[in-house]
């Protein structure tokens, strides 16, 4: 493969990548967090409204994972592209 | 052994106070003067060789500024469910860094932000815009945290608050000048170390005290320990609703504001230039994504346990003043009243402290500035707990200050000086000219903390929302739409920004014709108003630059450079 299309290939992955963990960022902090909220707050977690868990707990939970898992995807995508060092 | 005990027992808080802030200064000082700078890299970056766990420690407290610590948590005890604009707003951003930006940022190699809007927008025009957008972002929020600063000094050390401000000016200055962002990064570690356990500790003594929990985390959605079987936040939803106040769980915002104000905070997260700054000091690309990892973690320790220190401080407040005589009010109470953060007024001379929603009839106003810092009072905690606080708020306050010095300094030195005045300025003169723009800085931002302007918690918003209208819609676009121009990016960064100042000032300060709620364009407030500012940007941008030449081939070369992560190498001018 040439350098071109190699590197093209790779981007093109890495938004594949960006699109999915997104969209679940913006579904755990917009889509429970403060949309649904009103709904999800009919369910309960031990002393906690879920919707208002979502709010103040949950979604920075999610967060983080979010930016390992794009972590170590990434480190195997420079791998297999030949960009790690 | 008994004799050192009493006398730990006896000591009061002051007295404690003074131990603890003695010594973690001088562990700021001392470790400024072991990592002192020697060159403009050095300086700015740190000399690019940070590991990712020491930029993420550093991050964190540069982050965690003095209104995370003191204010965020007593902000969000007063609205309920509303505060999760903050809790999401100032964390989701760091997943926008990770994913959109700090990979690329690091790989294209500059010292700072508006070195970046320059290079790739091929135009000073640009660069200045940045540089303003920069300096405005950066003072506006310095001069909060030495108000912080001085407030912390006057409440716990009882000193002048001016006195206080000066002292936490002549500490930052000394650090600041002296180490650059190599001492800053390393101070900030240590920073991070002494908020976290000082936000920590509190936290759990109460959350045992009232839940038998000791994860804080988890101790507020717990059963209380009193036996009665009730879950702590049915207790507070109960409570405040028989004082009028809407049930906590639930706020009072509308749902299109809570969207706008959260995104406003997110996008202004990821467009603040001493955050991004940051992450130019790690050595490789896959370093500057773990490192974003790393500081989301250590700073979500403290944004979890915020709402849960939240309802524990409501709580104990509503209980321990609600309905209760005035003269038997315990002595912490007498002391903030004295600061003029907590007010009293026997409206119908009861003598008893009616505390209600309504305004005609309630008695009380309690500041959200002192619930963080009245907690361990108000819990009856031991005296060292309460003083390792104000140690933790200073270290919160003065970690940020730092870190935004070091944004104006270098945006004078480099990118105004450097760049556009003098390029043929040697490195001895820039790193001088470094220095010398870090002291003017320091002036401003204490001139700043002793005379506050009426506006200071206006401007905090208005920091993030011109964030989110400038640097994020240009640096994005600067890396995900190779297509993009100078003439596209310039006009969508003024269109922008001018219209956030529009915004903000007609509905904050009356200009304009003013307005009042009623008036929002869509239901949002100044504070969410960055969203739309920021969407504005994004169109303009687009639309100028169809109609405006494509960039020159050397700088689309640039942008396709910069999305491969490998040698990244090191910073250079």
């Amino acid at each position: 493969m040439s350098n071109k299309s190699n590197a093209k290939a790779y981007w093109k992955e890495n938004i594949r990548y960006v699109l999915i963990l997104m969209a679940v960022w913006f579904i755990v902090s917009y889509g429970a967090g403060i949309i649904f909220k009103d709904a999800l707050n009919e369910i309960r977690l031990g002393g906690f409204k879920l919707g208002f868990w979502f709010a103040q707990q949950g979604s920075m939970y999610v967060f983080i994972i979010l930016i390992f898992v794009y972590v170590r995807l990434m480190n195997k995508l420079d791998k297999k592209y030949g960009y790690d060092e | 052994m008994t004799n050192s005990i009493l006398l730990a027992e006896s000591m009061n808080v002051q007295t404690w106070t003074y131990i603890l802030v003695g010594v973690t200064f001088t562990i700021y000082i001392g470790i400024a003067i072991w990592s002192r700078a020697g060159s403009t890299k050095e300086f700015y970056v740190a000399g690019g060789g940070v590991s990712p766990l020491a930029n993420g420690m550093a991050t964190a407290a540069d982050w965690m500024s003095a209104a995370s610590f003191i204010s965020m948590a007593g902000i969000i005890s007063f609205v309920g469910y509303d505060g999760a604009v903050y809790l999401m707003g100032w964390t989701g951003g760091y997943v926008l860094l990770a994913l959109l930006l700090a990979p690329y940022l690091r790989k294209f190699g500059k010292f700072t932000v508006p070195d970046f809007i320059g290079d790739r927008y091929y135009s000073n025009t640009a660069r200045l815009v940045g540089v303003i957008c920069a300096l405005l972002v950066s003072f506006t929020y310095v001069a909060g945290q030495m108000r912080g600063v001085g407030l912390v000094f006057s409440r716990f050390l009882e000193v002048d608050i001016n006195t206080g401000v000066i002292i936490g000016m002549l500490i930052v200055l000394f650090y600041a000048v002296l180490g650059g962002m190599k001492g800053i990064t390393y101070t900030q570690v240590a920073q991070y170390c002494v908020l976290i356990f000082a936000f920590m500790v509190p936290a759990i003594f109460i959350s045992i005290q009232m839940t038998g929990n000791p994860i804080p985390q988890l101790g507020f959605g717990s059963e209380l320990a009193d036996g009665s079987g009730t879950y702590l936040l049915d207790k507070l939803d109960g409570l405040s609703t028989d004082l009028g106040f809407a049930e906590y769980t639930e706020g009072l915002k509308s749902m299109i504001d809570v969207f706008a104000i959260t995104l406003a905070l997110m996008v202004g997260t990821a467009g603040l230039p001493h955050v991004i700054v940051r992450f130019f000091t790690v050595k490789r690309v896959k370093d500057a994504r773990k490192s974003a990892g790393i500081a989301l973690l250590l700073i979500v320790i403290l944004y979890t346990t915020a709402p849960a220190v939240s309802v524990f401080a409501r709580t104990n407040m509503i209980e321990t003043v609600s309905n209760q005589p005035y003269a038997n009010v315990p002595e912490w109470f007498k002391k903030w009243e004295t600061t003029g953060l907590i007010t009293f007024t026997d409206k119908n001379n009861d003598g008893l402290i009616q505390y209600v929603a309504d305004k005609t009839k309630n008695e009380l106003v309690v500041d959200n500035d002192i619930m963080v810092l009245a907690n361990p009072e108000i819990a009856q905690l031991p005296n060292w707990v309460i003083a390792l606080v104000a140690a933790g708020a200073l270290a919160a306050a003065l970690s940020t200050a730092a870190g935004l010095l070091l944004v104006i300094s270098a945006s004078v030195s480099h990118d105004l000086i450097k760049k556009m005045i003098n390029p043929k300025i040697s490195e001895k003169g820039e790193l001088v000219a470094a220095r010398l723009s870090a002291v003017v800085a320091v002036a401003v931002a204490g001139y700043f903390g002793i005379n506050p302007p009426g506006f200071v918690a206006a401007t905090v918003a208005l920091a993030f929302g011109l964030a989110a209208a400038s640097f994020f819609p240009a640096i994005i676009l600067g890396i995900f739409y190779k297509k993009m121009n100078k003439e596209g990016a310039i006009a969508g960064m003024v269109v922008g920004i001018l219209s956030m100042l529009f915004y903000m000032t007609k509905f904050k300060f009356g200009w304009f014709g003013g307005g009042t709620k009623a008036d929002w364009w869509f239901g949002i407030s100044p504070e969410g108003f960055g969203t739309v500012a920021m969407i504005l940007n994004f169109i303009v941008s687009i639309v100028i630059m169809k109609f405006t030449p494509d960039p020159p081939q050397d700088v689309q070369d640039i942008v396709e450079n910069i999305r491969i992560p490998s040698g990244a190498g090191e910073a250079t001018h």
